[in-house]
């Protein structure tokens, strides 16, 4: 019976094939497009899961505000507010796993006659620990580097590749303002931040060095940014409390007093562009729902036009015998079989363009079981949902009215 | 007495026009028993078609009561009443009424398919039914490729095929020459004669002469109902 009305629903769709195809084509783009934005918006999730993964967990930045002089901000003449001595102190605080004080800027990089400007990062040891960054090769600087203030210096993958071409950096020389830097260590490559910057275009050097031979600051002992680490996320509020107070309480603020410093949730940040992708991720989809919808329309449309059209034919078909439930499942059968056809093409030609996508533009894009799946389910019930009121009419055809239809 | 195959009593049927309601049918009784041959005749607008809708259960009456092999039709569901155009009832159409994208075999086939009969058996019965008719050879051809004669024995065998006990035709014959007239008549002959009960409208004598009983209606009412005075049957037949 199913394979007899399965054959007559394929007779039908050929018989007017022009109408059918158009019919289809409003299911092949509504999934086509479904499967295309999806791709695209988990690609981009995944991009971001990716970055957020490499940036460090559970982590603050603090940032230093400025002297004021005698209660007033100073216009920008003043140092930093923040002090490697308020880096010591906060890493005694419950909670926290690593601090790490930071000087960074950009520099140009001399390798022979090679030239490059990478992020150069003054920094202590826990640095590499708080953001996770492995060695591949070589060792990490010490402690007693950061004291006696060594030129020593950790490279990243991208500012290796072009100072050092196919070269091997570890144990070569390079110069900052002509001071001579030797590559102790070459770092695991980590991609882009969530501001897009090329991670691993950077130089890791010990604070100290850089404070005294690259930066050149004339305040001696203060940093312009901490990157401080929580043993946990958990633990993430009563650090953020407890840094608070210990700053406002060392750096002499009364009450009512603003901050001389601002606080960086980079977990926070890291959820929000998360959140950012997932809400783009939905929006993409939800508009590409729409041409499935206009598909499901143009079905129903068709289907209506169609049964009108063959009213004589259902007539003939009561009157040999078809129950109203046969006239119902013939018709959805091929409003069903019409979105499902359209979802299978638009599924091709979705996961085509993704692809394509991907090899023209290089964005990421990830075509999941679960988006295929949820596409065809979609398509399915499109068909069911708006081929029902069309077979319902035909169903409900009085068999006599339906005979005597022309 | 068998109990009659048709029973209708009072049977009225009012058509909703613009002027009003129109009485096609006003209190028709008539029997017919299992194995008769009726022809069921009158001018045109007689109500015969009318009639003929409310037997084959296509059309519900205004009033009066019908009985097909004993059951009372007002009472019958839906679905029952299409079981019973499916299995008891076949219908032959002035128009023919052939799906034209089916091939004659599908055509045919289709009641065994409302049926639940599986593939292989609707083909087998569908071949066998139209080798019957005379167009064993033409399975796979499309209703438009053959004569209105053909067309019609092709609806005789859809009518036939899931061997109902009663074949309704409304003037089968309407739309064919004399020639394919007398044909399709004889094969209605034959049918009767192997038992299915036969009523047929027509209102020409000739073909009328086939059936052993004439009805006659007029302005929605009987006004005759004899057996068919001479018999050409027989010598048409034989
Ligand atoms: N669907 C209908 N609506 C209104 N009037 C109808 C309808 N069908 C038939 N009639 C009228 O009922 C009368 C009987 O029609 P019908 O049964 O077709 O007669 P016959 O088949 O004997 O020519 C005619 O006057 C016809 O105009
Ligand atoms: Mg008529």
């Amino acid at each position: 019976m199913l394979k007899a009305m399965l054959g007559e629903a394929w007779h039908a769709m050929g018989a007017n094939r022009m109408r059918t195809v158009l019919t289809m084509l409003g299911m092949v783009i509504g999934v086509g497009s479904v499967v295309l934005m999806m791709a695209i918006g988990q690609g981009a999730q995944y991009s971001v899961a990716q970055t957020i993964s490499t940036m460090g967990s559970n982590l603050y930045i603090l940032i230093s505000g400025t002297t004021t002089a005698g209660g007033l901000r100073s216009g920008g003449g003043g140092g930093p507010t923040l002090t490697v001595a308020d880096a010591e102190a906060i890493a005694e605080l419950d909670g926290v796993a690593n601090v790490a004080p930071v000087h960074q800027g950009t520099q140009q990089l001399v390798y022979g006659s090679n030239n490059w400007s990478a992020t150069v990062v003054g920094t202590t040891p826990p640095y590499l620990d708080a953001r996770a960054w492995q060695i591949v090769s070589g060792y990490p600087f010490g402690d007693s580097d950061v004291r006696s203030a060594t030129r020593v210096a950790l490279i990243g993958q991208t500012a290796a590749d072009n100072l050092f071409g196919a070269e091997d950096p570890l144990g070569k020389t390079i110069r900052i303002r002509q001071s001579p830097f030797v590559i102790i260590g070459v770092l695991g490559k980590k991609g882009q931040n969530l501001d897009g910057r090329d991670q691993d275009d950077t130089l890791i050097i010990p604070l100290t060095t850089a404070q005294r031979k690259v930066f050149g600051t004339p305040f001696a002992g203060s940093v312009r940014l901490i990157m401080v680490q929580a043993t946990s996320a958990e633990a993430m509020p009563a650090v953020e409390k407890g840094m608070t107070a210990l700053l406002r309480q060392r750096h002499r603020l009364r009450e009512g007093q603003d901050n001389d410093f601002y606080l960086r949730n980079l977990a926070a940040a890291a959820d929000s562009a998360a959140e950012t992708t997932r809400v783009m991720s939905v929006l993409l989809g939800a508009i590409a729902s729409v041409s499935l919808l206009v598909g499901g329309i143009g079905i129903m449309n068709i289907m209506l036009v169609s049964v009108t059209e063959r009213t004589r034919e259902i007539g003939i078909r009561m009157a040999i015998g078809a129950r109203q439930k046969d006239i119902l499942a013939q018709f959805l059968l091929e409003a069903v079989m019409i979105s499902v056809a359209g979802c299978l093409i638009g599924l091709v030609l979705g996961i085509g363009g993704a692809l394509l996508t991907n090899l023209l533009s290089g964005m990421v894009i990830v075509i999941s079981g679960g988006s295929v799946l949820v596409a065809f389910g979609v398509a399915a019930g499109v068909g069911v949902f708006f081929g029902y009121y069309p077979a319902h009419r035909a169903a409900a055809l009085d068999p006599i009215e339906a005979l005597r239809h022309q | 007495m068998p109990e009659a195959i048709i029973r209708v009593a009072g049977l009225g049927k009012s058509y909703l026009t613009a002027a009003g309601p129109f009485p096609a049918l006003r209190g028709v009784d008539l029997e017919i028993e299992a194995g008769e041959f009726v022809a069921i005749m009158g001018p045109s607008g007689s109500g015969k078609s009318t009639f003929m809708n409310l037997l084959g259960c296509l059309d519900t009456p205004s009033s009066g009561d019908y009985f097909l092999v004993g059951r009372n039709a007002a009472q019958l569901g839906k679905d029952e009443l299409a079981a019973l155009r499916n299995l008891t009832i076949g219908f032959v159409f002035q128009g023919f009424n052939l799906l034209p994208r089916m091939t004659l075999e599908d055509n045919v086939a289709l009641p065994l398919v409302y049926a639940g009969f599986e593939r292989e058996a609707r083909r087998a019965r569908a071949r066998l039914e139209l080798g019957r008719v005379g167009l064993g050879d033409y399975t796979a051809s499309l209703p438009s490729r053959i004569s209105g004669g053909q067309q019609q024995r092709v609806a005789i065998a859809r009518a036939l095929v899931n061997s109902p006990r009663l074949i309704l035709a409304d003037e089968p014959t309407g739309n064919l020459d004399s020639h394919t007239s007398d044909e399709i008549m004889a094969l209605f002959a034959e049918l009767n004669r192997e038992g299915i009960t036969i009523v047929l409208v027509t209102h020409e004598a000739d073909i009328a002469a086939y059936a052993r009983r004439q009805v006659r209606f007029r302005d929605g009412l009987i006004v005759s109902d004899l057996p068919t005075p001479a018999p050409a049957l027989a010598a048409a037949t034989c």
